[in-house]
């Protein structure tokens, strides 16, 4: 399990991580959008705390996934553009750091609004901002803007895949790829 | 202009009175709070209109009487969707029911400057005997009661039909007050 070995694909925690957290976060905001637009109900309110718990997990397990990547040296860019290598970069920076904030205005809108966060109904959450109306108020939209600008960059981020796989052809979806290099792939 | 003399006259008629209900609760300085627990998260609340009718004498605490009434549309809890959703008739019912009651049937002192209050308290029409633990202290002219008591949301039928369901929300609620009272007798 020595990363420096394997520089044409990342490292197996890599590749996990990376996919339980794409299905995380993808599942977290469609389910975002839907609850929100529900009528006030105990259903609704469930899925709030399921949304805040999920926003916990995410921004726990991005924490490991960024002490895990600053370790541990990912493969080398494939040959491409220089504004192109530029591009995939600051996609990838951008990404990392809305997923420490997208769920963190989250948990600080919850916050404010007089709802303190209890992971799993069992793991409170402490308060890093008070509980004050106008605050909530003012934090509430920055969450969906930031939740939008991360959807946003995960179809840049998507496409620019799709477009290495399917018409550069140079194999790089591989590097990510949970089974392992395959055929076709290369 | 009849209203002036009207509110004129009530207005001398409660300064005459006033001497002789010798207790007044200070609004500004208490607070009546609650604590409902969410699938474990737990939300506070305040009510901001309350008053409260007292005689009591902490030297003959069983001659005492207290009657307390809460402005339930005086509600402040989470945001407006929650604030509009405690108004309706599952919860607090409060257009048609606005006010919480509370009506002391016997005071027993508990040790020092601490008092055992049993009462009905009258929610929605529904009335509970409940004991309230007070405990007394008094600075300056002022006595501070505070206290706590846990009540069961359901029995007082608040959150009906679909949020009845207590994995949801608690039925315990935890009440937590903070009176400032001027005129009662020194402990």
């Amino acid at each position: 399990m020595n990363s420096a070995t394997t520089a044409s694909r990342y490292s197996s925690t890599a590749i996990g991580l990376h996919w339980v957290l794409a299905l995380a976060i993808i599942g977290s905001f469609s389910f975002g959008l839907y609850m929100t637009d529900l009528p006030v109900s105990p259903q609704r309110l469930r899925y709030y705390n399921y949304h805040k718990w999920a926003g916990a997990c995410i921004l726990a397990l991005s924490a490991l996934r960024l002490l895990w990547r600053l370790t541990h040296r990912p493969p080398a860019d494939l040959p491409m553009p220089a504004w192109q290598q530029r591009a995939a970069h600051a996609t990838h920076q951008l990404l990392y750091v809305l997923f420490f904030a997208v769920p963190l205005v989250g948990w600080a809108y919850s916050s404010a609004a007089g709802y303190p966060v209890v992971v799993f109904g069992v793991l409170p959450l402490p308060d890093f901002v008070p509980v004050d109306k106008d605050l909530a108020a003012l934090i509430k939209p920055f969450h969906k803007y930031l939740a939008f600008t991360m959807a946003a960059l995960v179809l840049v981020h998507v496409a620019g895949a799709l477009k290495h796989h399917f018409l550069d052809r140079d194999g790089l979806l591989a590097r990510m790829w949970p089974a392992g290099p395959r055929k076709d792939f290369a | 202009m009849k209203t002036y003399f009207v509110a004129s006259a009530l207005a001398l008629l409660a300064a005459w009175a006033g001497p002789a209900c010798a207790q007044k609760l200070i609004p500004a300085q208490s607070e009546i709070s609650f604590t409902s627990k969410q699938m474990g998260a737990p939300m506070e609340g305040k009510f901001k209109k309350f008053d409260a009718q007292i005689g009591f004498d902490p030297k003959k605490p069983e001659a005492g009487s207290i009657a307390f009434s809460i402005d339930l549309s005086s509600v402040q809890i989470g945001d407006a969707d929650t604030l509009a959703e405690l108004a309706k008739p599952g919860w607090f019912d409060s257009k048609r029911m606005p006010q919480a009651t509370f009506q002391s049937s016997g005071i027993k002192a508990a040790g020092p400057g601490k008092f055992d209050i049993a009462g009905k308290l009258n929610i929605k029409g529904n009335a509970r005997d409940v004991t309230v633990p007070v405990t007394l202290t008094q600075t300056a002219g002022t006595t501070l009661a505070t206290g706590g008591f846990v009540i069961k949301r359901l029995e007082f039928k608040i959150g009906e039909g679909d949020w009845a369901d207590t994995s949801m929300v608690a039925n315990d609620v935890q009440v937590k007050f903070k009176l400032a009272l001027t005129g009662v007798g020194a402990l």
